[in-house]
């Protein structure tokens, strides 16, 4: 049998998190609640299991392809389970000017990993503009931002990554 | 040259504490909206209409004239909304992050005072998915104005009630689109609605809806601590206010500064304030003067103050405050390639001409950059991008939101003012910057 999606303290405690999202906005529009009930889960769990859409979609009173279909639209969502390590390097105008994309060929070297294809340990991305412009060039490893970046920068920064 | 005579919105940065509540109010924190909560919601409108305030999120639009287009509650009686604009996404774009860091309070008092005046009990702020730091100072800064009893039943202890919740994005730049924002708020893909009716009459769950920028907002207590006619005068007799700026690329010192709306861009540049010029040796090609989406200028056209009209003879625009330099030894094929990747890829899909039209462009100006273009493909790129909106002037986008004329504006300024760049690529059937297309400060060390 597969794994349960939660433990039962889990369980508590994402009911307890839709719950409280719900109460933010009219009992009239659950559904609104979908986005950050889908970052919820993807908190909780790491990504966006079957499961766990299906639980989402229910508490939302909503069906499973709305769940869907909004989980696709927005890039932060992982629908399939992301590498350990999600690394999204801007390389947009500001950040390329600064060298970003040279940022991004000594990642893909030193990870062993091309950008855009999801491995086991990481999933390097390029991404779009993330407001680090003035602090050119930036990216971030699982939602933690880091800028100003240098070559000795992005090493200290993956020695830490295990 | 201009120099700034009263800090607006970085007034209090350096002092210390000032992103708790705590800090805040030891400088002064939320006593404008005391002030505001005796006065008439009218009133206040009418203060923000004399302030000359306009919106900082990219159109400029008049704030007070944006508020009095909410229906009278005779007319309308669904509840009102407010939702802030703090998705911060425009390429070139680093002000709204570093309110919110910095001080958040400053936020969440001018939502006091905007939501009294428009007689909406909730707000939402919208925040982009990536601001996982920025977002975590707000939540706490939330939490605190509750627990000290600003926000909830009783706004600061008047029979007033608020509540405002912050909503994460997920990455998705149209959703800073104000009809996709709401979209987004309430549950679905963002995607831009039609307009009219306009969200001020049909907003949010139908009802009445005020959707402003955090720099807009934020500016808020400031007007109701030193008058209307203060921030007026600090402008420019149009346009009152200050204006945070972010200037990036070629120049020495990149950042983001609050500069006065009498400041040129040539200023911005090379003023030891701000920029502080290229490195020597250097000059000025090209200027991306407010966001990606703003047709680009070249080295002769600096001298353009940084206030909303002053862009319309330029037929370009001040926008989200976003300035990026390129200097002589950058790529402009290479550069709008990046840019028009940017559209390509974040056009939601709805409208045939952007879907089709966006790749489609991004497409041709690859193949010129690696050299396999050929002499009719200029003609066809800029047919293309007429398709989804001719310029100039701005404005006449074919399109439901103006992302359109977001993607095909760059293409047509840059092809029409870099044209021979272009030619040579077609020409030399190679990129002539060959290896470095990204100027003085392209490569990663
Ligand atoms: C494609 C697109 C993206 C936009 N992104 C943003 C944004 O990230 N932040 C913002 O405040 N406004 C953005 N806007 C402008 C909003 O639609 C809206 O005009 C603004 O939030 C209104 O606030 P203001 O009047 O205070 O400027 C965008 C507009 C378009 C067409
Ligand atoms: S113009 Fe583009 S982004 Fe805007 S609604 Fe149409 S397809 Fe979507």
């Amino acid at each position: 049998m597969a794994e349960p999606l939660f433990t039962a303290d889990e369980q508590k405690k994402f009911d307890a998190g839709i719950a409280e999202l719900l109460s933010h906005y009219p009992p009239d529009r659950k559904s609104a609640a979908m986005l950050p009930a889908l970052r919820l889960l993807q908190t909780m769990h790491g990504w966006l299991p079957p499961e766990g859409m299906q639980q989402v979609a229910t508490r939302l009173e909503t069906t499973v392809a709305r769940a869907y279909e909004v989980a696709t639209f927005y890039v932060m969502f992982h629908t399939k389970k992301p590498g350990k390590y999600v690394i999204d390097v801007c390389t947009n105008l500001a950040c390329a000017l600064r060298g970003a994309e040279g940022m991004l060929k000594y990642l893909e070297d030193k990870l062993q990993a091309k950008a855009g294809e999801n491995g086991e340990k990481y999933f390097l991305r390029e991404t779009e503009c993330l407001a680090s412009c003035g602090t050119a060039p930036c990216l971030q490893v699982n939602e933690d931002h880091h800028e100003n970046l240098t070559k000795a920068k992005v090493d200290a920064l993956l020695e830490k990554l295990s | 040259m201009s120099v700034l005579a009263e800090k607006v919105i970085t007034r209090d940065w350096h002092k210390g504490a000032n992103h708790t509540l705590d800090g805040y109010q030891k400088n002064g924190g939320y006593e404008q909206l005391k002030k505001a909560l005796t006065m008439a919601p009218a009133a206040i409108t009418d203060e923000v209409k004399k302030s000359g305030l306009r919106g900082r999120g990219g159109a400029g639009f008049p704030t007070g004239l944006k508020w009095s287009f909410v229906p009278s509650l005779e007319k309308n009686t669904k509840p009102r909304y407010l939702a802030i604009n703090a998705d911060e996404s425009e390429p070139g774009t680093a002000k709204d992050r570093f309110i919110l860091e910095n001080d958040p309070h400053l936020l969440l008092e001018g939502i006091g005072i905007a939501c009294f005046a428009l007689g909406a009990h909730t707000c939402y702020i919208y925040a982009r998915g990536e601001f996982k730091h920025p977002s975590a100072v707000l939540d706490k800064a939330i939490a605190e104005a509750y627990a000290a009893g600003i926000f909830g039943k009783k706004l600061m202890g008047t029979d007033f009630e608020l509540n405002v919740y912050q909503v994460r994005g997920a990455g998705a730049y149209i959703c800073g689109e104000e009809t996709a924002l709401l979209e987004s708020l309430e549950g679905k893909k963002g995607w831009p609605r039609l307009k009219p009716p306009f969200p001020a009459v049909v907003g949010l769950f139908g009802s009445p809806t005020v959707v402003n920028n955090v720099e807009t907002i934020a500016s808020l207590p400031r007007i109701f601590e030193k008058g209307a006619e203060w921030f007026m005068k600090l402008g420019t007799g149009k346009s009152g206010g200050t204006r945070l700026v972010t200037v990036s690329g070629a120049v020495l010192r990149p950042g983001t500064y609050e500069v006065s709306m009498d400041t040129s861009l040539r200023e911005l540049i090379y003023d030891k304030a701000y920029g502080q010029g290229l490195p020597e040796g250097r000059t000025v090609k090209a200027c991306i003067p407010g966001g990606s989406s703003a047709p680009v200028l070249t080295a002769d056209e600096l001298d353009v103050k940084l206030e909303f009209d002053a862009f319309k003879p330029l037929q370009s625009m001040a926008g989200s405050g976003g300035v990026m330099v390129m200097d002589d030894t950058a790529c402009m094929v290479r550069c709008l390639w990046r840019v028009a990747r940017f559209y390509a890829e974040e056009s939601c899909g709805q409208c045939t001409p952007c879907r089709e039209g966006q790749p489609w462009m991004a497409r041709i100006i690859r193949k010129i950059e690696e050299g396999r273009g050929e002499p009719a493909d200029l003609d066809t790129l800029v047919n293309v991008a007429q398709a989804i909106a001719p310029w100039p002037p701005i404005g006449l986008g074919n399109t439901i939101c103006a992302l359109g004329d977001a993607g095909a504006l760059p293409v047509q300024s840059f092809v029409q003012k870099f044209r021979k760049e272009f030619e040579d690529h077609i020409a030399q059937k190679r990129c002539p910057h060959g290896e470095t297309p990204w100027g003085v400060f392209g490569e990663f060390k």
